[in-house]
């Protein structure tokens, strides 16, 4: 019997063997995974008990921070935003039962100071107990507090303010608004609002039709690929056919033929319909994603909660490609299925500021240790060289005269040169704003000072009546001499 | 060459200090301080243990040296873990704890002789088959988790199946030492497939039928399969076929199919393990927070007294049944990849501790006794780890040694007095010129 004894106990040392297997596969080879399962509240309930590390505005401002619940072994930290809906987005929340979102969920791991395993071991010899990192934000927090009150007066929609040297967001609001203190207590209320949904953040989530502040886009295009200079003049008249539907003008006007300043300065639609169509769709496509679009924009938010832009196969929703059929004039002048959402357009005024040059956005700006060490800083790096220094001057000197003279004198500061492009899309029986017809998506995207770019700011409102001059210019204007009087 | 009592004493000193590391570990975690009450468990533990190996000493001068310190290994572990669960549920663990000892101590006095219980052979398999009914009886049966699986009595509640097993692995090692010469001549091919002589297999099929039996009407998969994996165990050891060992399976799983489709029951517990983000709070909910409390453990843990058990500020379980079922889950979370390893090989350890005692011992029933010994306990370690790591349906059983529960303690340590038994006799046979002692053949 001997025989069979030394095969049976074999056998038993394999049945062991696979328990050792199966038990590193889940504590180890699969552990990540399994930390990222939605059922798997493990995680979140171990976080709560550790001190989550603050979240600072650039003045100190405190965004977030955890506040002690509970004695021993049931102590749990629970998080507190103290300024309410102020900074509900971009920061999002985290609670245990509803999880987390946006800023809070993408920077997590620093926010929980989660170390390697090592070092936590480490710790645990040490008797250390295991303490959050703070994060300091470029965000403004006054900027923020003007976007965030313009909008409100204003309706629904997104303010997206960046540094154009830096990519450092100093502004990011959205409309309507929530308060992440209230999502233990309403989280059903607050995710199943399909009319105000106010925990999309509308900066990163928003696709609205860009209208013509794409115009610029187009315009960097045509310059940057020498298919025109400042000077070359196309012929807009008053109405333009194209794929059989008239292309016009506002009020029909016929300007015969002008440059690039008289063509933006008052967003004429058959002369940026004609440059479009003499880019193709090979230039024009190109263009769009140097500035940023048909990707989601590099920022540290979490990849589900950014969109990208372009022109949308709306049926499908997916990005159409420069090998699609398109119209190519209507995409030039931001209508067609061309959307866009206020982080988007933000970059395009950020990157022709920064002399051609698009920075990767970032919202944190450094990480600070629970002994008060800076232990990481934002480095600013280039995203993507959009258009040549020359060519950005030469779309900045268009871009003022829009302000100046042009159709966005609202956006104008007293001293201070500004640069910008507005954009009206009608919306006609949007079910978002009611199925009105009289709706437009009104735009305005900019940069202040023109000669000394601070600030690049995007606004965009929803189901508004009224033109990007009247609604969003405003609003850019608030939110950069914000800016601008905060750096003085 | 040390004599075996002696490194048997060695091999106790690294057991108390892990008690009593343990124990300082769980404190120093709970009370931010070291008081001196881990060290007092920690020489109360090494007290009961000296006591034991003196008696050992006395009694089993020539028993294997090492399973005893495994043993206390896994316990003074099981101890530690279940302290960190709960102080009280530790305290009754190590009363239990001293309560097995002295059963094994019993059993070693009384059963010094231990061929006697091939003459009971059948009362103990008729015994032990009523003692699973006892839950099933109104009144002091208990049903958990669906299955009958505990007796109460007043304050007192044990599990019957823990002692069972030791019930069955007697019968078969006695039935089997008997009629393995018959199973083998007597195999007919048909087929192309070796059966066994039906007279003699009548009584493996009642076993068989126990089995299944068992499966319905206490509902409880988990001992079936460690019953059944057994006699197939020994039924090969016995025999050298590995074609009926084919043949059993074969039947297991027909019969288990069979109920696993008609019982709701099982064929819920395999739907959980086939399907277990099925139904993430419900059904699913254990195992899935099994696993998830295994991928937080990693390589080195988190640290004694450090897992989640329940839902902080709540009383909501985030580990259902961790101080039973799964404290192999909480094992890897408090001390890891390396440390489950640990526990895992204790027991490899112990199985090929007593695989060994099986080979050495001289007579049939001895064998086969020690092996089916090993085999039951190696299994029973097997199914309820295989359930927690999802290889196989989480079932109801105990980790033997360490999981809270005084039936299973109890039990584990009259198996263990028996392995000894076998083994003294064994190493004494093989140490001193043969002869001396009368050869076992005779007396059957």
């Amino acid at each position: 019997m001997n025989r069979q004894i030394v095969k049976l106990s074999a056998f038993v040392m394999a049945l062991f063997a696979v328990l050792i297997g199966f038990t590193s596969y889940w504590s180890v080879f699969d552990a990540e995974a399994l930390k990222e399962k939605d059922a798997n509240k493990r995680p979140l309930l171990e976080q709560q008990q550790i001190p989550r590390g603050r979240i600072l505005a650039a003045d100190g401002t405190v965004i977030a921070k955890s506040v002690a619940k509970g004695k021993g072994a049931s102590k749990r930290y629970v998080r507190r935003y103290p300024e309410g809906t102020l900074f509900g987005h971009p920061i999002g929340y985290s609670f245990v039962k509803y999880g987390d979102s946006e800023f809070e969920q993408f920077h997590n791991e620093e926010l929980v100071g989660e170390g390697s395993e090592f070092s936590s071991i480490a710790d645990e010899l040490l008797g250390h107990t295991q303490e959050g990192n703070d994060i300091v934000t470029s965000i403004d927090s006054e900027a923020q507090r003007v976007a965030v009150g313009d909008l409100e007066e204003q309706g629904f929609g997104a303010v997206v303010a960046i540094e154009p040297s830096t990519g450092a967001v100093k502004v990011m609001a959205s409309n309507a608004p929530f308060d992440p203190n209230r999502v233990p207590y309403e989280y059903s209320k607050l995710a199943n609002d399909n009319v105000e949904t106010p925990l999309l953040n509308r900066a990163t989530q928003g696709r609205y039709p860009p209208g013509s502040t794409f115009k610029v886009v187009t315009a960097a295009a045509g310059l940057d690929s020498g298919a025109i200079t400042p000077e070359t003049t196309i012929d807009a008249p008053g109405t333009l056919e194209v794929e059989g539907t008239p292309l016009q003008n506002d009020f029909n006007e016929d300007f015969g033929p002008i440059a690039l300043d008289t063509a933006l300065t008052n967003s004429v639609n058959t002369w940026f319909g004609q440059l479009g169509q003499q880019l193709g769709n090979d230039t024009l496509f190109e263009y769009m994603e140097r500035f940023g679009f048909n990707s989601k924009p590099p920022i540290d938010l979490p990849e589900d909660e950014v969109l990208p832009s372009g022109v949308y196969d709306i049926e499908n929703d997916e990005l159409l490609h420069a090998n699609d059929p398109v119209d190519l004039a209507r995409v030039a002048i931001g209508q067609e299925r061309l959307l866009a959402t206020p982080l988007q357009m933000a970059q395009v005024a950020a990157a022709v500021a920064n002399g051609g040059k698009l920075m990767k956005p970032q919202i944190w700006k450094r990480v600070v240790d629970p002994d008060g060490r800076v232990t990481d800083n934002m480095d600013p790096s280039v995203y993507s060289e959009a258009v040549s220094k020359e060519t950005a001057e030469e779309l900045t000197t268009a871009m003022e005269g829009v302000v100046s003279e042009g159709t966005g004198t609202n956006a104008a500061i007293s001293g201070v040169p500004v640069a910008g492009k507005t954009g009206t899309a009608e919306t006609p029986g949007n079910l978002a704003c009611g199925g009105g017809e009289e709706e437009n998506q009104a735009w305005f995207i900019g940069f202040a000072p023109a000669d000394d770019p601070k600030i690049a700011i995007a606004a965009s409102v929803e189901c508004t009546e009224q033109f990007g001059n009247d609604v969003a210019a405003p609003i850019f204007r608030d939110v950069a001499e914000t800016i601008l009087n905060g750096e003085e | 060459m040390t004599s075996a009592r002696n490194r048997e004493l060695l091999a106790l000193v690294p057991v108390a200090i892990l008690l009593t590391a343990g124990f300082a570990g769980v404190f120093s975690q709970e009370n931010d301080q070291l008081g001196n009450l881990s060290l007092i468990y920690g020489a109360y533990f090494l007290g009961v243990c000296l006591a034991t190996h003196v008696y050992l000493r006395i009694r089993l001068p020539n028993a294997d040296p090492y399973l005893f310190p495994l043993m206390a290994t896994l316990t003074a572990f099981g101890l530690v873990m279940v302290y960190r669960i709960d102080e009280g549920l530790a305290r009754d663990q190590a009363n239990w704890f001293v309560l097995g000892l002295v059963l094994f101590a019993l059993t070693i006095h009384f059963l010094r002789d231990y061929e006697v219980l091939e003459r009971y052979r059948y009362t103990i398999a008729i015994g032990g088959l009523l003692l699973l009914l006892v839950p099933r009886v109104p009144g002091i049966g208990q049903q958990v988790n669906g299955a009958y699986l505990g007796v109460k009595i007043g304050p007192i509640a044990f599990q019957p199946t823990e002692f069972t097993k030791i019930a069955i692995v007697v019968f078969l090692a006695s039935y089997l030492r008997e009629h393995r010469e018959v199973l083998i001549v007597g195999a007919r091919r048909i087929l192309g497939v070796t059966l066994p002589p039906l007279k003699h297999f009548g009584p493996m099929l009642v076993v068989w039928g126990a089995s299944m039996f068992m499966l319905v009407f206490i509902r409880d998969l988990g001992s079936s399969l460690m019953f059944f994996a057994a006699f197939l165990a020994l039924l090969y050891v016995a025999t050298g076929r590995f074609s009926f060992v084919v043949i059993g399976m074969a039947m297991f799983l027909v019969g288990a199919w069979f109920f696993a489709s008609t019982v709701p029951h099982v064929h819920e517990r395999v739907d959980i393990w086939l399907h277990p983000y099925a139904d993430p709070q419900g059904s699913g909910y254990q195992i899935l927070n099994s696993i998830f409390a295994q991928a937080d453990g990693g390589l080195f843990g988190k640290g004694f007294g450090q897992a989640l058990i329940v839902v902080p500020g709540t009383d909501n379980s985030l580990l259902p049944a961790a101080q039973t079922d799964m404290i192999y889950a909480l094992i890897v979370n408090e001390v890891g990849l390396f440390g489950a390893v640990g526990v895992i090989l204790v027991y490899t350890l112990i199985a090929a501790r007593g695989f060994k005692v099986a080979l050495l011992a001289g007579d049939g029933f001895s064998k086969l006794l020690a092996t089916g010994l090993t085999a039951v306990f190696a299994i029973q370690a097997f199914v309820i780890i295989g359930g927690v790591v999802r290889v196989i349906p989480l079932t109801g059983v105990t980790l033997p040694f360490i999981s809270y529960g005084g039936s299973s303690i109890v039990a584990n340590f009259v198996l263990l007095a028996l392995l000894l038994l076998v083994s003294d006799r064994a190493r004494r046979e093989a140490a001193e010129p043969a002869g001396r002692v009368p050869a076992l053949g005779a007396a059957a």
